[in-house]
């Protein structure tokens, strides 16, 4: 299956930062009148750069395809484009350049509750909002059951809206947008509010859209999520496509990596040193089970991270290497010092720790080399911040420490321990 | 399905290849400038449909006296009207009783200025809504236009309620068949309230100051129309100039067709006619080419 549902080419979108609503009349037409003689805008102010300094294109010539049934990824950081690109696709707000061409209906879990009137009961709103979606309303009347159902809220569905909880009124809504079956339904963080249950439900509805071989176009910054969703990606950045492909090499591309591959660097090709005069830092790695560099492991293999070091100076001291595992959103998981710690002689060292499998939590992790002594205080030789980024993937195939659940598992760590259940003794 | 061979797109292959018809919708910087949009109006029927009913229903809810109010306020209106314009300023209405002559100057401008600044409004008042989800815009502005319809159905019927009071008392209005002309001036009318209303509303995107303009604007258009006065005792000179208002011959039109009195001036209702589909297709241009950045500028 290739074909392309959508197609996006050379988008871009250009915003003028500044005094837009306050705009007068005058400035327009002073605008105005200089567009018309072919000339600059006279009120753009140009900073040394050359560049405007009220000006900001959102996406510049942003171009890739989506294909039928494909779940693709959008990941970049704050203002790099996703919520513009996801503004056009939606048709709230049109491009300055470029064009988008679309098969099929697309919906968006991002309107959820979109013009929902709090004066009105569920029942009606259920019809208001569904038709603002792009429904018939013959089209709702068939599904009213249906909705209704889903959502949970039989009982108030003829209370006014208004009387709900955040949570009925949420779950009526994402009910409605849940049965547009649109070709291509598009997610936004929305994911990130609302209750764990409600998260579920969207997750579940995005598989069930995807499975029945529709497109789903996914927005997040949960790179867990992504990563174990989607099939494809593309990473925005500054308002420019940086990569698409995989959705991992989308998301490894986000992570940061300046070098060739984020889980693993070389300390020589970089020209500033890392370390002091006792310790230099050399390289790191994350390796696979097969000792192979990569960027990416499954949760159920274990992975090794690996730190080569030279000691350069006073070979008496415990020099400890340590890593410092953090998670995507700049948390620490955990630090872990190495358990064999004693003196040696100068030379060039290799620590190598080993996590094991079904340890991490999936997501991306990023780890801090360093090499710490204690002798004279806490005394620190090298240390390197995100030195190595790797994530772990969750295939999300009925894993034991799943159990079933789908949605998105917090924690940074996610270990399968022993558990005893047992019948208690009645008496 | 048919699998169509379209890996790499550039915009060099594209325009060679040209545009087979198969894609449902194509995003592109701007429209084709005479693009209305209306088929697409036409199928979103159900929205607007459903638009109308959620104002009317949303209007009146948790009111004592519900949809009461839509007769409770006219009548007061046109009493005050009755009062202050012939009781005190003794203002001449062309023989036709007072009570009847401001009932149905308050209805048409009601309705008018009703349509008018809702309308007019239609932007800035839903931003929230334009900003997540795309339909036409031009639903809302159509779909108050018909909301706006309900009230003045409750009015007319009140109306006519009292026009049969008073023929019955002998009174010396005369309806007569112009009546059957009706539904054309109200379209008028309402085409004339859509049209002013969806230009300031694409304007009050930038400029803010309309929405002040149009709050007293249209009481000020009112005296300037004549609703609590007759044409007639306009001095002949400006008559010509109030003319020009395409909403005086058709406030005229109906007051001859319902009480016999006015004018029903054909040439000037025919200029009025094109006035109003000038400044309509006007309005829907401008407000669609809007409303594809305006969420750039709120």
């Amino acid at each position: 299956m290739s074909d392309v549902v959508i197609s996006v080419e050379n988008l871009s979108k250009h915003y003028r930062l500044g005094e837009i609503g306050g705009g007068t009349l005058q400035e327009d037409f002073q605008r105005w009148w200089a567009g018309m003689r072919g000339k600059e805008d006279p009120l753009l102010k140009v900073d040394g750069s050359g560049r405007a300094a009220g000006d900001l294109w959102a996406l510049r010539d942003v171009s890739f395809d989506v294909r039928q049934g494909e779940v693709l990824g959008i990941v970049g950081r704050n203002g790099a484009g996703k919520s513009t690109l996801l503004k056009i696709l939606s048709r709230t707000t049109a491009p300055t350049e470029g064009r988008v061409r679309v098969r099929g209906r697309i919906a968006s879990l991002l309107e959820v509750g979109t013009g929902f009137h709090p004066e009105l009961t569920g029942r009606e709103n259920i019809f208001l909002n569904g038709a603002i979606l792009g429904m018939k309303k013959a089209e709702i009347t068939r599904k009213l059951d249906e909705i209704i159902d889903f959502s949970g809220v039989e009982r108030f569905i003829d209370t006014p809206v208004k009387r709900y909880s955040s949570g009925m009124y949420v779950r009526l809504a994402f009910a409605v947008a849940a049965h547009l079956e649109p070709e291509i339904l598009i997610v936004d963080e929305v994911l990130a509010v609302g209750d764990a249950d409600f998260q579920k439900k969207c997750l579940g509805k995005m598989q069930q859209v995807s499975r029945g071989g529709r497109t789903v176009l996914f927005v997040s910054h949960n790179l867990a999520m992504v990563s174990s969703l989607c099939t494809v990606g593309v990473h925005l950045a500054g308002g420019q496509l940086v990569k698409q492909g995989t959705a991992q090499s989308a998301i490894l591309s986000y992570a940061g990596a300046s070098g060739d591959s984020p889980g693993s660097v070389d300390f020589s090709k970089i020209a500033r040193r890392v370390g002091d005069d006792c310790i230099e830092l050399l390289a790191g790695a994350v390796l696979d089970e097969q000792g192979q560099s990569v960027a990416e492991v499954d949760i159920g293999q274990a992975l090794k991270i690996s730190m080569h070091y030279r000691i350069i100076g006073e070979p008496h001291r415990r020099y400890l290497p340590n890593f410092h595992f953090h998670r995507s959103d700049g948390s620490c998981a955990f630090i872990v010092n190495a358990s064999d710690a004693q003196p040696r002689p100068e030379g060039s060292y290799a620590a190598t720790c080993e996590v094991p499998a079904h340890f991490l939590n999936d997501g991306l992790y990023s780890v801090r080399l360093v090499v710490t002594s204690f002798e004279t205080g806490v005394r620190v030789h090298a240390d390197e911040i995100s030195a190595l980024t790797f994530n772990v993937r969750d295939p999300i195939d009925g894993v034991a420490s799943r159990a079933g659940y789908t949605g998105p598992m917090p924690g940074a760590i996610r270990p399968i321990l022993s558990w005893t259940i047992e019948p208690l003794e009645t008496a | 399905m048919e699998t169509v061979n379209v890996s790499p797109i550039t915009a060099e292959s594209a325009a060679v290849v040209g545009d087979p018809p198969r894609w449902d919708m194509v995003i592109e910087p701007k429209g084709r400038l005479f693009d209305l949009k209306l088929g697409e109006l036409w199928h979103y029927r159900d929205l607007v449909y459903l638009f109308v009913w959620r104002d009317f229903v949303a209007q009146y809810k948790q009111t004592v006296l519900g949809p009461a109010w839509h007769v409770i306020q006219p009548l007061i209106t046109t009493l005050v009207f009755t009062i202050v314009f012939s009781k005190i300023a003794r203002i001449p209405t062309d023989g036709a009783p007072p009570f009847l002559f401001y009932m149905l100057g308050t209805m048409l401008w009601g309705y008018f200025s009703g349509v008018f600044s809702a309308t007019s409004s239609t932007f800035t008042s839903n931003a929230n809504l334009f900003g997540k989800v795309y339909f036409p815009r031009l639903a809302v502005p159509v779909a108050t236009l018909f909301s706006r319809l309900i009230g003045l159905a409750i009015h007319l019927t009140f109306f006519l309620l009292f026009l049969a009071w008073y023929l019955y008392q002998g009174s010396s209005v005369t309806p007569n068949v112009w009546i059957l002309a009706t539904p054309l001036l109200l379209v008028m009318m309402a085409m004339l309230a859509l049209g002013m209303g969806v230009i300031v509303s694409a304007f009050t995107t930038r400029y803010r100051d309309l929405a002040v303009v149009v709050g007293f604007g249209t009481q000020l258009l009112m005296f300037v129309t004549p609703i609590v006065y007759p044409l007639s005792t306009v001095p002949p000179a400006y008559r010509g100039w109030m003319m020009l208002n395409p909403m005086t011959p058709i406030v005229e039109a109906f007051r001859y067709a319902f009480l016999g009195t006015g004018s029903f001036d054909l040439p000037m209702l025919a200029i009025s006619a094109a006035t109003i589909s000038v400044l309509l297709l006007v309005g829907v241009l401008i407000f669609t080419r809007i409303e594809r950045t305006f969420m750039d500028s709120v």
